[in-house]
């Protein structure tokens, strides 16, 4: 009895998993117009696969002009960030069964970045930001000639912050970074805080510093729209609170 | 590419081409090597003072404005009371003086410190920006020396 209904279930699954989904892109092309527009694409498609595969089949079958970044296409290299039904996540990760594709699904450059080309933008005030907060280990006197060791406590301490693949999904959706490109941005504080807090670094005391700037971590209004867009899982909002605690348990 | 954009315009002529292509829309102030970033001075905590100020005024005023909206506006017969002599019954106490003249002190810079960070978050341009804030710094800095003159030289016996 048992062996009828599992073959029926799975001849009911093979026998289509496709589906026709719409994604509506946010077209932009220098060499065609000033303008960006949205454009409708139908795309048949098993909606177990993710929003990359679609703009993949779309590249690939329907129109080849369409240009997005995207690089290991598993989570991990942070190229394919982007404004998914109003929401910065990346392509490879987003299934689009999901994300409801009953309704067109949209998909746009984030936001607070100059747009290059549909999906991509420059990236260099987002790597600027990441530079000026020097996230590189700072150490003085001589080199050990062993490894640095520590606790496993004391890697603990800032275990959440080294999760960072730098994809821009934090800073491209904080209010602050948008009206004003000056702010430092989640992204180069959460990096900070993975050097600030850990016990092998020496430079706390200057990237500390560098945050306590004017565009510095004090910008921060607490949205929580960071810690929401994070593909990655970082408490981007508690990193940040973090970085001001040890600024003001600093001075008092 | 030619045959492409004749076949896409209708009236109007296409601007933009390969060789012409349209000028990227550069979000404000962008950081870029050219534009160089504000001066940073050194050991300056202005803003770590200003968001604590926030955060301790904050919970200050919390006890001061309510209290104080609920002795205005619900004890003792509500908004009617309020007249001359009802102030002047009020600041005859020192305790009340120096209630007022916290509360004042507080809301005034409490309020002023959060308008002058949305000023800075959404002026575009640096003189606009300037302006609006030496016009909040003088509007604020009006305020609390005047409420805070007539906390002091209040006259009950004033013709």
């Amino acid at each position: 009895m048992a062996t009828p209904v599992l073959d029926k279930v799975e001849a009911e699954a093979a026998a289509s998993p496709y589906i026709t989904a719409t994604f509506r892109i946010r077209r932009f092309n220098p060499e065609i117009s000033d303008e960006a527009t949205w454009e409708d694409f139908q795309v048949e498609i098993d909606p177990k696969e993710r929003v990359l595969d679609a703009l993949h089949k779309i590249k690939w079958e329907l129109d080849g002009s369409l240009t997005f970044r995207r690089s290991c296409a598993h989570g991990i290299c942070g190229s394919d960030a982007m404004r998914i039904n109003g929401k910065n996540r990346l392509a490879c990760k987003t299934l689009i069964k999901d994300i409801n594709p009953e309704k067109p699904i949209t998909v746009e450059a984030i936001k607070g970045l100059t747009v290059l080309k549909d999906l991509v933008v420059d990236m260099e005030p987002f790597f600027q930001a990441y530079r000026d907060v020097m996230p590189f280990l700072v150490t003085e006197g001589n080199e050990p000639t062993r490894e640095r060791l520590q606790s496993p406590e004391d890697r603990e301490r800032f275990d959440d912050t080294t999760k960072c693949i730098l994809c821009a999904a934090c800073t491209s959706s904080c209010p602050v970074f948008w009206n004003d490109g000056q702010y430092f941005g989640p992204a180069a504080i959460v990096n900070a805080h993975r050097f600030i807090f850990d016990s092998r670094d020496e430079a706390g005391e200057q990237r500390l510093e560098i945050l306590n700037d004017r565009d510095g971590v004090w910008r921060c209004r607490t949205t929580f729209n960071c810690t929401d867009a994070c593909p990655r899982g970082i408490e981007v909002t508690k990193a940040i609170q973090e970085v001001k605690r040890a600024l003001i348990t600093r001075r008092f | 590419m030619s045959a492409d954009t004749t076949a896409a315009t209708t009236d109007d002529v296409t601007l933009y081409d390969v060789d012409n292509p349209a000028p990227v829309i550069e979000p404000p102030r962008q950081r870029t090597k050219k534009t160089p970033r504000a001066p940073h001075k050194k050991g300056s905590n202005f803003e770590m003072y200003g968001w604590l100020f926030m955060r301790l005024s904050g919970i200050v005023l919390v006890v001061l404005v309510l209290g104080h909206l609920l002795i205005q506006l619900v004890l003792d017969g509500g908004v009617s009371k309020i007249g001359f002599a009802f102030v002047a019954g009020r600041w005859a106490s020192p305790f009340w003086q120096a209630w007022d003249l916290i509360m004042l002190w507080l809301a005034m810079l409490h309020g002023g410190n959060g308008l002058r960070t949305i000023i800075n978050d959404y002026a575009e341009r640096d003189n606009t920006r300037f302006w609006l804030k030496m016009l909040l710094y003088t509007a604020t800095a009006f305020t609390v020396l005047l409420g805070t003159l007539v906390i002091f030289t209040f006259d009950p016996n004033i013709r």
